[in-house]
């Protein structure tokens, strides 16, 4: 047998001495996108502070989410954790009655080991809303691992696909009366007229985005069971033996983990649905895995990339450098390299090699293609040298996070939030555009400032 | 555990990193998980700092937890120092360093061994103080802590500059229209022709501390920040101080005055001659500051009475609502600061200046109070800006917790003789807007509006009709959440379940009698 040697990716790592958001602040998409939950973060003032700060004009809007703060009585076990949260959670059952309290752990409640996990089930049966713990806290975690931490968690409560006995039922049916009613014999009946095996996307996409992706994959006719998380709470997908499951964003590596090995579901390791190349790659997976020929997908990828030119011939040939903080980098480097782009570094915050394989494969044959060298791939990066390094490099721009941006476009280095990628839609065909029109921006607006002589201003 | 969505004051810390960084070239070191560093996100925007921030985390993480985090403290300082060769290095703990109870005192002094720079210790408890007591602390600590080193050796000079001289304390990143504040002082005082000894923390040098008490006086702006520093120079050095805020015609003239004294404390020996003030008071007042003629303009008059709210922090909330009172013969039904450590002062400064006095940190009291009060305009932080939206009340900005927006790039003090023009706009503009509001409801502009009123209260076992919904839809927006109200109190009393137009005119007779 020969195999083909390509260059393989090396990976650097650095101190870890780089600017992230705090994972915690995964609940301010999650809970726009679960929509009878409520989110719970057992921490203190930082980290209300943060989430406050963070999440700007959302807190005046009566968000489904609230800190339990955390008092000295509370670090020196005065208090009663369980008599505290079981207050605090009767409140919130009274003012807002959600279908599912979820309790992120901070690094305080690490700290001090408050036994999230044991005080749940109790306190769940006495107020009969269920409580999922997620710990999603800074000691471990950086920025959109948050959302992994809360999926892994809630991929224990989505029902099992096949209902195994008489006594199962009922004890599920006790427990979640919504959910048996509905999806499991929804999927149970339904799984029997379709021509692959059931497929549960995971990944926590605004509601639109994901049925995009719904509608590409039907266009292949490959129909999508549910998604994880769905709308509402009540709404998780079943799961079991037999269910394949694919990811949609490279973060998500314990929630793809804790599906195959605690739910036993088959994962499609797939590149990721960012940008034309990678949304027709993961589609390209998910036939395969099914055995189904792909129909059109090379024309519909074609066209969306005849459609980019004007953004294209923007960025041919400049340079790009990724500081890392949210762990989309080697998606968005793949296809930032594929729109022509030389990429310096690829700054991330952790790397999971297994769970990003196929990402990984595809970034190495699109250098090949484009016939550029792999990037050097720096995990837990270090912010001072990186930006050392940049002065040396020069891109043409640096993709990176709020407290370095205006510094550096002070010192004449054009800067994209990267924050930004988290929260617009950049997911599918559909949305390539938006992605591009992101990227560009800082091009586009500094081309229009050039001529007037005020490019560096740092003092 | 406490339920909370909103905080007024931040974290201790805060309070630590905004003094540090406000220094020139000292570096703030925290001992804080990964994701902490969020402060750098607030300068680096809200301030829309050029450079970066001098402020690094050493990490906490698992690693740190089953080992203790010595070496890397230790580490990260020396690194710090070798890399921006900072004067000072501030090492700052959060609240994971708190219950961590690591001896950071004794990594500070094993880094202070190996590197050049000074290395301190913030003296600042997560637990014990907010935002602003830890920046107070810090900065006294930060210029004990010089003070004490050239005491230390003997090189201080304290002798008096030869012209009148001041600092002003208290001036520091983030801080409300600060920035501003500081030019309008600098201008005020040299018109007075006092000079500038030292502005601490914003843009000073730690090295400079040491000629502090050079200065003959001290200036402290706001209450939140400085005077720990201020009382500290007192006693260690006999340096008066003015803790007057200089805000509003009033205080301002008051400011003035005492300053005046303060100078004439030495100016017979070191000028030969004393300074008076008075003739320069009248003519800013009359001439430069437009507040008096517009308190005297009927613009003002119609304000006469109006009813208004204000919180903030406690030298804002304080100064704004003696301005709206004694200035404008505006009525201040409430005034209320989230300044809980100093509810004391708070109280006494406000003593006839407003019906009542509310001290908390929960935003949800303040939102009820200002449903309950119904003012016609509300003086508040950025919350209460959100309250008045949903209440359709209008509100003016006068103190932190603030959003971008209340980093202008325009002159905007709110300090000083120009600062009494400013609050003079922003106080007519907030009313005014709810006049014209009124007036457009008046002639009808509004009719097209579906929302009722926006209540913070939601009652269900009311129904009103059509007919009456009409009416209520007739009266102008700022009074209508008080007549529906008062009309569904009236008719719960009376066990009305359904609101008919006669039954909104027998609650406003009811009322009436
Ligand atoms: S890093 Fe830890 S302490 Fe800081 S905000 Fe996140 S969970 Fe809270």
């Amino acid at each position: 047998m020969s195999i083909k040697t390509i260059e393989t990716p090396i990976f650097e790592c650095e101190t870890g001495n780089y600017h992230t958001f705090c994972p915690i602040s995964c609940v301010a998409w999650l809970y726009q996108k679960i929509e009878d939950s409520f989110f719970l973060v057992i921490g203190t003032k930082t980290c209300g502070y943060f989430l406050q700060n963070a999440l700007g004009v959302m807190i005046f809007a009566e968000p489904r989410y609230a800190m339990a703060e955390l008092e000295e009585g509370d670090i020196s076990a005065k208090l009663n954790d369980y008599g505290e949260l079981r207050r605090l959670c009767l409140q919130i059952r009274k003012d807002r009655n959600p279908s599912v309290i979820v309790w992120i752990g901070t690094c305080t409640t690490e700290i001090i080991k408050m036994d999230l996990e044991g005080i749940a089930p109790k306190l769940e049966t006495e107020i009969g809303i269920p409580i999922v713990v997620a710990r999603a806290n800074g000691l471990d975690y950086a920025f959109t691992q948050g959302e992994d931490t809360v999926l892994a968690a809630l991929t224990h409560r989505c029902p099992e696909h096949r209902i195994s006995s008489d006594k199962q039922c009922q004890i599920d049916q006790k427990i979640f009366p919504d959910l048996l009613t509905k999806q499991i014999k929804k999927n149970y009946w339904e799984d029997k007229s379709d021509n692959h095996p059931p497929l549960v996307l995971f990944g926590s996409l605004p509601s639109t985005v994901a049925s995009q992706l719904n509608l590409e994959l039907k266009r292949q006719s490959i129909r999508v069971s549910g998604w994880l998380p769905a709308q509402r709470y009540t709404e998780l997908p079943s799961l079991g033996k037999g269910i394949y499951v694919c990811g949609v964003n490279p973060f998500l590596s314990r929630t793809a983990t804790t599906l195959m090995r605690r739910r036993g579901c088959k994962l499609i390791g797939a590149p990721f649905p960012i940008g034309p190349d990678g949304t027709r790659a993961w589609i390209e997976k998910i036939c395969s895995a099914f055995s189904i020929q792909p129909k059109g997908l090379e024309e519909r990828e074609n066209q969306v990339w005849n459609n980019l030119r004007d953004y294209l011939d923007l960025l041919r040939g400049k340079s790009v450098f990724f500081m890392g903080d949210n762990l989309l980098e080697i998606s968005l480097s793949r296809f930032l390299i594929r729109c022509g782009m030389i990429v310096y570094e690829i700054g991330i915050p952790y790397m999971d090699e297994r769970y990003q394989a196929s990402e990984l494969a595809l970034l190495q044959s699109t250098c090949n293609k484009m016939h550029i060298p792999m990037p050097r791939i720096v995990e837990k990066p270090d912010n001072y040298n990186q930006i050392q390094r940049m002065r040396e490099l020069e891109p043409d721009l640096a993709i990176t996070g709020m407290a370095h941006a205006n510094p550096l476009e002070a010192r004449g280095i054009n800067t994209k939030w990267s924050v930004e990628f988290t929260f617009a839609q950049i997911h599918g065909f559909t949305n390539v555009k938006d992605l591009l029109e992101l990227i560009t921006r800082p091009l586009r607006r500094n081309d229009s400032l050039r001529d007037l002589g005020w490019t560096n201003l740092s003092v | 555990m406490k339920l909370a969505y909103w905080m007024y004051a931040g974290p201790a810390h805060i309070g630590t990193l905004r003094v540090a960084s406000s220094f020139k070239n000292v570096h703030a070191v925290m001992h804080a998980p990964l994701g902490d560093d969020y402060f750098n996100v607030m300068r680096s925007m809200l301030e829309r700092e050029r450079d970066f921030t001098p402020v690094t985390a050493s990490m906490v993480d698992r690693h740190v937890l089953a080992r203790g985090s010595q070496e890397r403290v230790v580490n990260n300082i020396n690194r710090k120092d070798k890399e921006q060769r900072p004067d000072l290095i501030v090492l700052t703990p959060t609240c994971t360093s708190s219950i961590l109870q690591e001896d950071l005192q004794n990594f500070v002094d094993r880094a202070s061994l190996s590197s050049d720079s000074d290395v301190i210790l913030a003296d600042v408890n997560h637990y014990r103080v907010n935002e602003l007591e830890a920046a107070d602390r810090t900065l006294e600590q930060i210029v004990r802590y010089y003070l004490n080193k050239v005491r230390g050796r003997r090189t201080m000079n304290q002798c008096l500059t030869d012209s009148p001289s001041a600092n002003i304390i208290g001036i520091f990143t983030l801080g409300f229209h600060n920035q501003h504040d500081c030019r309008e002082l600098k201008r005020l005082l040299r018109d007075l022709g006092i000079g500038i000894n030292q502005v601490i923390p914003e843009g000073g040098f730690v090295g400079d501390i040491q000629n502090l008490p050079k200065a003959w006086f001290n200036i402290v702006p706001y209450r939140e920040v400085g005077l720990m520093t201020a009382m500290y120079l007192e006693k260690e050095f006999g340096m008066p101080y003015v803790s007057v805020t200089p805000m509003g015609v009033v205080d301002t003239a008051e400011f003035i005055r005492q300053v005046q004294e303060l100078v004439n404390a030495w100016a017979p020996i070191l000028l030969g001659r004393k300074v008076n003030y008075e003739s320069y008071i009248d003519n800013q007042t009359k001439f430069v500051s437009q507040a008096a003629w517009f308190s005297r303009s009927i613009d003002c008059q119609n304000l006469t009475g109006k009813k208004a709210v204000v919180f903030g922090d406690a030298t804002h909330a304080a100064s704004i609502t003696r301005i709206l009172a004694q200035e404008m013969g505006i009525h201040v039904s409430c005034a209320g600061t989230y300044c809980k450590h100093d509810a004391e002062w708070f109280n006494e400064q406000l003593q006839g200046f407003c019906d009542e006095i509310l001290i908390t940190e929960d935003h949800t009291e303040v939102g009820d109070m200002i449903a309950r009060t119904e003012p016609s305009a509300i003086f508040g932080t950025q919350m209460e800006r959100h309250i008045g939206k949903r209440l359709a009340i209008p509100c003016g900005v006068i103190s932190a917790p603030v959003h971008i927006q209340n980093f202008p790039l325009g002159y905007r003090p709110f300090l000083g003789y120009e600062g009494t023009n400013q609050i003079a706009d922003l106080v007519y503009n907030s009313f005014t807007l709810g006049m014209e509001d009124h007036l457009l409801d008046l002639f009808g502009g509004h009719d097209t509006k579906e929302v009722i009123t926006e209540s913070l209260s939601t009652d269900k076992d009311l129904t009103w009709n059509l007919e009456s919904k009409a009416e209520l839809n007739k009266i102008p927006g700022f009074v209508r959440g008080k007549i529906k109200r008062n009309t569904e109190k009236y008719a719960r009393q009376k066990g009305i379940t359904n609101i008919t137009v006669d039954v909104m005119y027998a609650a406003k007779e009811a009322l009436n009698a």
